[in-house]
């Protein structure tokens, strides 16, 4: 498979302040990656970069096979699509209004939806169990189904690569089991290309291909899951050791707190 | 569907015909009472005189300055993610009524491309209030709206003082002509008046309906609108150049008539829910109801003497703002 999603010598700065320096990563179609890393290290800021969210940095930033310059906001729209933490949100739009509006970059000033929109738009609700709260107002849900509104919504761009922000951040286990289930449907079924931010390193090893270690805007580490559970990998990601045990059915290696 | 077209065509209808109901009924409403069979049966009579001559055009003033002041108050709330945003919370309208005041202080009379000096000097009022802010909302991305709103209206208090500045060093005419003109009234005569704002008008107007989307995608944050493919910094310097227009030639005409813009867009909200494919329409068809209604209103509230409709909506809108103010603290959008 191709590279989806690269930076190449990415820096971005915030006045003098260096967000990011030097970030160098590939992404291949149909991948599910994982960026992890303290604080401050730097990841929502790279996930709004290649989103365009932010202004542009140094460097280059690939999205399929062109750089991130050469596409207009909606054309990149239609190639990415991102998923921001859901923390309270306070619209009014009924879910099923929120999830039309990802169909953006698919209209033009001039033109309504079409039928294939609103039956995009049923599918995603369908796919995501949202359906059932399609007439709920978006601040009346809980944090995991506004979680799952964002979700759809991202997903009705039909964009092949998605972006989470922790999206499982503040949600109870419960809600964190769904909304991990959600995306391994859209990874496996809908071979959708995932980037997750996320804060739960056992998370991060169980369920992704691939691993960026971000500490201070700096790439400290890229690899499987495998090599990210050593003490001194961990270590160099966040700057203290952890406890490591084998999971009792696997084998596999998990941190504890 | 709960947008599906058949309720769309139904609103639209609904308000169209409260809109052409309003036109015709409203220019009956005065301290001259007319009646219909005199307008219709002999256009040269006085009660067609007065319907045709004066009321009219007030009352299609009036309609122009409502619908343009609450799509402009629709589009702030919008971009600006808070209810209490409007061309006077945020400035616009007092930097408007400031560059208007520069022109009769000065005693100037000239008109560039055929728009008038005072629209002209209104509009660059106008901009500048709006280009502070929206350098203050660029100097720092991602500033709470609350302090967007705060800047607002510490620029519309300052412009306020330079008013009252000008007021103070001018002659004893020019400052009353400033101060009447500064409670906003609709004691136009004819249609020149009229016509001379209208295109500035429907410009900015279109550009808000071509902009409904975004201003949805707008209303749920830049960062998740910027996702989806709104290309957030155009479309909102597009939109602040086109509101600044609207705003000039608005107040130019009808000077600073407070308020519209925040009550009617809630109201429309209120209704029919925070979609922009509704919104925007009704915000204008509304506005354009609600303002000449005011207007029939002051006609006759202290008959035989006539208000400026801009006491009519303050009275109204003093005590509006402050109820959403305890309501939600200004935060949600509702």
């Amino acid at each position: 498979m191709g590279i989806i999603l690269a930076a190449r010598g990415f820096s971005y700065r915030l006045g003098k302040k260096a967000l990011l320096e030097e970030i160098n990563f590939e992404v291949r179609a149909g991948e599910r990656w994982a960026i992890i890393g303290p604080n401050g290290a730097g990841k929502s800021t790279l996930l709004k970069a290649f989103c365009r969210i932010l202004a542009s940095g140094e460097g280059l930033l690939l999205v399929g096979d062109k750089p991130l310059s050469q596409y207009k906001q909606k054309a990149l729209a239609r190639w990415i699509s991102y998923v921001p933490q859901a923390s309270g949100r306070d619209d009014l739009f009924t879910v099923r209004e929120f999830v039309v509006m990802g169909r953006y970059p698919h209209l033009s000033a001039f033109s309504a939806l079409t039928r294939r929109d609103w039956e995009e738009v049923e599918r995603v609700l369908d796919l995501t169990g949202m359906a059932d709260f399609a007439e709920r107002r978006v601040c009346t849900l809980s944090g995991g189904e506004q979680q799952k509104t964002l979700i759809a919504a991202a997903l009705v761009q039909g964009a092949n690569i998605m972006l989470l922000d922790e999206p499982t951040a503040f949600l109870d286990p419960y809600q964190q089991s769904q909304i991990h289930d959600l995306l391994e449907t859209l990874h496996q079924d809908a071979g959708v290309t995932l980037v997750e931010v996320t804060h739960d390193i056992n998370q991060a090893a169980l369920g992704h291909d691939r691993i960026l270690g971000l500490r201070a805007g700096r790439v400290v580490f890229t690899g499987s899951p495998e090599e990210l559970m050593t003490g001194r990998v961990l270590q160099e990601i966040y700057g203290r050791s952890f406890n490591l045990f084998p999971h009792p059915e696997t084998g596999r290696s998990m941190v504890l707190p | 569907m709960s947008m599906d077209t058949g309720k769309y065509i139904f609103i639209l209808v609904m308000l169209l015909g409260l809109f052409m109901l309003s036109l015709v009924i409203f220019p009956f409403i005065g301290i001259e009472g007319i009646t219909p069979g005199e307008v219709l049966s002999d256009p040269a009579s006085r009660g067609s005189e007065i319907f045709w001559k004066l009321r009219m055009p007030r009352v299609l003033a009036g309609m122009l300055c409502g619908g343009v002041l609450s799509a402009v108050g629709l589009t702030f709330q919008a971009m600006f993610r808070n209810p209490l945003a409007t061309p006077f919370t945020l400035g616009t309208a007092s930097g408007a009524s400031l560059g208007a005041s520069v022109y009769i202080w000065a005693g100037w009379s000239f008109s560039l491309a055929g728009i008038s000096g005072l629209t002209f000097m209104a509009f660059l009022g106008a901009s500048a209030a709006l280009s502070l802010v929206y350098g203050f909302s660029r100097w720092r991305r991602g500033m709470p709206s609350e302090i967007m709103l705060l800047s607002g209206v510490a620029i519309s208090i300052f412009f306020s003082s330079l008013i009252l500045l000008l007021q103070y060093m001018s002659n004893q005419a020019h400052s009353l002509r400033i101060l009447r003109w500064l409670m906003g009234g609709l004691e136009i005569v004819g249609y020149r008046e009229i016509l001379e704002p209208l295109p500035l008008a429907l410009v900015g107007l279109a550009v808000i309906f071509l902009k409904r989307l975004d201003l949805n995608l707008l209303s749920t944050g830049e960062d998740l609108a910027a996702a989806r493919g709104v290309n957030v910094d155009q479309t909102k310097l597009m939109l602040l150049l086109s509101t600044g227009l609207m705003v000039g030639a608005v107040v130019a005409v009808a000077g600073p008539v407070a308020f519209v813009g925040l009550i009617v867009p809630h109201i429309c909200r209120l209704f029919f829910g925070p979609d922009h494919r509704i919104l925007v329409i009704a915000s204008i068809l509304m506005g354009a109801v609600f303002l000449s209604g005011c207007d029939a209103l002051a006609r006759i509230v202290l008959a035989p003497a006539e208000l400026p409709v801009g006491i009519i909506t303050s009275l109204l809108g003093g005590p509006f703002f402050i109820w959403m103010l305890l309501r939600d603290g200004g935060r949600t959008s509702s």
